[in-house]
């Protein structure tokens, strides 16, 4: 999809991780990006497993863990990029960024236990941090329109609304500059 | 059961098609399957006709496949309306590379404004 909008100003810069800071309740929590360990894949598993299907988004996270260990493999494949919210050895959110033509599509949860503690801040910062540096240009996501938190979090973050007329909102971000507004540089 | 199907070429209104010709073969539907103009999807309307009556074929039912112009949810649900049918079948939504689910504008006008059941093919 080429059609998508997305802002003319390159978003400011997002902190790359690994990063730690104390959540709003006093956890000390962690984020960094996923490595592909054994260790890493069954933590999310299980947080998913357990989150609350009220969370869910426009399908997902998928119900069921087979269900969600499909859903896992398509999105943590070598050409996504992943971040984990890390409380411990427990997974308290994750973010992800797939790859759609030119762009990237973002989805970010966190777990019902770890919610309104200010770890979803951390962790989109985190996730487009990580992006920044890895070279990505254009990020778009989809939200259901009820969902004021978390069109609030997009917002505060940068992104712009590109598309208002169907059930979901569609928001772009623009992370890194155009390969034809780098001068003298090679495009990939 | 006199259904109205209603596809424009998108994967998952050919899925649609599928599924309810499977189903009206089984429970006796009167089918109608309406070809419609879908702004997003690249495939000929006539291809598209010829899948149709291909798909009603193979299923040897004796089901319309109609080409409609004009605005497609609006056109749905106005011949839905005004020839009696009971349901309208369409595809339940395009999925993006990250898996969510997004339906489309010509569902999303059906839903809100037909006044027969509406059913989305997952």
């Amino acid at each position: 999809m080429s059609d998508r909008g997305y802002p003319e100003a390159v978003a400011d810069e997002f902190p790359v991780p690994p990063t730690e800071f104390a959540d709003r309740e006093g956890r000390t929590v962690e984020i960094r990006p996923y490595e592909g360990t054994d260790e890493g894949y069954e933590a999310l598993v299980e947080m998913y497993d357990a989150f609350d299907p009220a969370d869910r988004a426009q399908g997902i996270p998928p119900g069921g863990e087979k269900r969600i260990r499909e859903w896992l493999d398509a999105i943590l494949g070598d050409d996504c990029l992943n971040v984990i919210a890390w409380c411990g050895d427990d997974v308290a959110g994750h973010a992800t960024l797939v790859p759609d033509g030119d762009a990237y599509e973002l989805a970010i949860f966190v777990h019902q236990e770890y919610q309104r503690a200010g770890i979803g801040t951390h962790l989109i910062r985190g996730l487009l941090g990580h992006g920044q540096a890895e070279g990505v240009r254009k990020v778009w996501l989809t939200v259901e329109r009820w969902n004021r938190a978390a069109v609030s979090l997009y917002k505060k973050i940068g992104f712009e609304t590109s598309d208002a007329e169907s059930f979901e909102l569609e928001m772009g971000l623009r992370l890194n500059p155009d390969a034809d507004a780098d001068a003298g540089e090679s495009d990939e | 059961m006199k259904v109205l199907c209603g596809i424009g070429g998108s994967d998952d209104s050919f899925r649609a098609l599928d599924r309810t010709v499977e189903r009206a073969a089984v429970a006796n539907d009167d089918l109608t399957v309406a070809v419609v103009e879908n702004p997003d999807s690249s495939v000929d309307p006539d291809e598209i006709v010829d899948k149709a009556e291909s798909a009603v074929q193979e299923a040897g039912l004796d089901a319309e496949v109609r080409k409609v112009e004009g605005d497609p949810g609006s056109r749905l649900v106005e011949i839905a309306e005004t020839e009696g049918f009971e349901e309208i079948v369409l595809g339940g939504g395009h999925t993006s590379p990250m898996g969510k689910i997004t339906i489309g504008s010509i569902a999303e006008f059906v839903l809100l404004n037909a006044k027969t059941s509406v059913t989305l093919v997952r």
